[in-house]
């Protein structure tokens, strides 16, 4: 039947803003989630990340998404959660206090393998810190913040072109390898503008979740039972098949087992999951590191004072390289041994927006000199400050 | 895989203008910043990179929006040392005139700024009285945007009129014209020798 509501609903708008925008590093976030199908957005407004959830509950219910505002942020994740097992495209967005409430769900989520994509813009910590002023404090707690141990992926934006393109593959990467995976803006991207050039809707790349691959009761489906890439497929609550999720230690049933033997191979299955595809995941951009002997490894807004830095020390004829972690989880860690083996690196500069947590992820694969440029948040590192010790 | 976000640039003066337009909150001063950036970027083919900073009051607290054009990809995306100051009333004028770069253009709302008795090297408008007149005083930060661009020619005045096309209501894109049209004028004959 056919009601009176029916008819007279709005047509849809369309998910793709294709164009070209002079856009707010946090609205390309939304736009990116809005082209990369988001079905669903649960979250509790922060800044500096409120933006994209405002952007959102204007124009994901516009696309035929839902948008709810939760309680808290154990309840946004827990919402996003759920979203993602009933098959659909799941995402929130906050700033450190909330990612801080939302670590509890963060492992469900990783025990259970649902995909879920979580931006955190991070702002000078710790606890409320400097609301609205930069920080990069986050990224330990991005890796390691959930108790226990788990794979997860976290992209690093340096411009809101970047916020896009990286958000369009959080969502994939998430879809693909079955995880939690992170967007760490950090302030000044996120309140950046600049110019952002949305593709047509025909080329925004969409990966699919891997399901199974017969029909719902024939045979026992496992949940939990991997392929080859230790990724298990996923079979979504209302598809037919008998499913089950729980935060409890899981046999490929997906019921509790709890056992020794089972947890084993199952946690060294949640991190082996992105350890040994890191190769297949792991991004960065590099610039004039063939024969550079000062290597400025940065991630985030920090890599554009990197970049201006690296770009005058050539000038100045000072062999300078910068490698911008796009990925910084994983770690690039083995392009880092190549750099060295190359053998002209005499010594590495990190400069980060926390008091060196990125710097001891370099120091962890290099005897070389490492030099970290800290702030404790509320401010960019100028590019003069790396140049300086650039050149002594 | 490696990505180029930002590309490889050959070592090279390059052109760069900071532009920071100061004013309280209300007075639109993140539209103005907006404009200019935009019509730099989507327009005139250059680099731009707009970033602000507000109070936490609506209307009433310090605000300022500040633009950088260049003319290769933008690093630092901060200002460092401005090139065009606009202050839109008296403490915008106190709390930025002393960064303005040497010889740098400073412009001033001369209704709402008294400049200190010895700094003779500004540019004035009643940009706020322009734009009543027009018949909307809240159209003055586009008066001074077409003021700004009269003077130093850091966006042409074509990408402007497309920004303001593309960013405003509809209903007032004639108004913002005119407004736009006010400022760029009275700058014009101020230059003419």
């Amino acid at each position: 039947m056919t009601t009176e509501t029916d008819s007279a609903a709005p047509p849809l708008e369309p998910r793709v803003d294709t164009g070209t925008h002079f856009m707010l590093g946090d609205h390309a976030v939304a736009e990116a989630a809005l082209a990369a199908d988001l079905d669903f957005f649960g979250g509790y407004p922060i800044t500096p990340s409120t933006e994209i959830a405002e952007r959102l509950a204007h124009r994901l219910p516009r696309v035929g998404g839902k948008f709810v505002q939760m309680e808290d942020e154990l309840g946004s994740m827990a919402s996003i959660i759920g979203a993602s097992l009933a098959g659909g495209r799941a995402m929130t967005a906050t700033s450190g206090p909330g990612f801080s409430l939302m670590m509890e769900n963060i492992g469900l989520a990783a025990m259970m393998e649902v995909p879920v994509v979580v931006v955190d813009v991070m702002r000078a910590s710790p606890s409320t810190g400097l609301p609205t002023m930069l920080g990069q404090a986050d990224v330990l707690q991005a890796r390691w913040g959930s108790h226990g141990d788990y794979g997860i992926i976290a992209y690093s934006p340096a411009s809101p072109q970047e916020c896009f393109s990286l958000t369009i593959m959080a969502f994939n990467a998430a879809d693909r390898y079955r995880v939690p995976v992170f967007l760490m803006m950090d302030e000044a991207v996120a309140h950046m503008t600049e110019r952002v050039v949305i593709p047509p809707a025909s080329e925004i790349v969409r990966v699919e979740r891997k399901g199974p691959d017969k029909p719902p009761g024939e045979e026992r489906f496992l949940p939990f039972k991997p392929g080859e890439d230790l990724v298990p497929p996923m079979a979504h609550a209302g598809e037919g098949y008998k499913v089950h999720f729980t935060g409890l230690t899981h046999d490929e049933r997906g019921y509790p087992a709890l056992n020794v033997p089972t947890h084993e191979s199952l946690v060294r299955r949640l991190v082996d999951k992105i350890r040994l595809n890191a190769d297949k995941i792991k991004m960065y951009n590099e610039y004039l590191v063939n024969d550079a002997e000062v290597m400025v490894v940065s991630f985030g807004s920090t890599s554009r004072s990197a970049f201006s830095a690296v770009h005058e020390a050539r000038a100045r004829g000072i062999k300078a390289g910068h490698l911008r972690l796009i990925t910084i989880w994983p770690f690039p860690e083995s392009r880092i041994r190549r750099i060295i083996k190359m053998g002209n690196v005499k010594k590495f500069i990190v400069p980060e927006i926390n008091l060196g947590q990125m710097r001891r992820e370099v120091e962890r694969v290099t005897s070389l000199p490492v030099i970290g440029i800290n702030s404790a948040g509320g401010r960019m590192i100028t590019p003069d400050e790396i140049l300086e010790v650039i050149a002594k | 895989m490696m990505m180029s976000a930002m590309p490889d640039t050959t070592v090279t003066k390059t052109k760069t203008t900071q532009v920071r337009i100061s004013g309280f909150g209300g007075q639109g001063i993140v539209l103005a910043g907006m404009l200019l950036g935009k019509a730099a970027s989507l327009y005139d083919g250059k680099e731009a990179v707009f970033t602000q900073a507000y109070g936490p009051e609506a209307r009433g607290g310090a605000s300022n929006a500040d633009v950088i054009v260049s003319d290769t990809p933008i690093g630092y995306p901060l200002l460092t040392r401005p090139d065009v100051v606009v202050a839109m009333f008296q403490e915008a004028y106190a709390r930025f005139r002393p960064g303005l770069r040497e010889g740098g253009t400073l412009i001033i709302e001369s209704d709402l700024v008294h400049p200190a008795e010895d700094d003779t090297a500004f540019h004035g408008i009643a940009a706020s009285k322009i734009a009543e007149e027009l018949g909307r005083r809240i159209v003055a930060n586009v008066v001074v945007l077409g003021y700004l661009v009269g003077l130093t020619d850091v966006v042409s005045r074509k990408s402007v009129e497309r920004a303001i096309e593309t960013t405003v209501k509809p209903g007032t894109i004639d108004l913002n014209f005119e407004a736009f049209a006010a400022g760029y004028d009275r700058a014009r004959q101020e230059l003419r020798p």
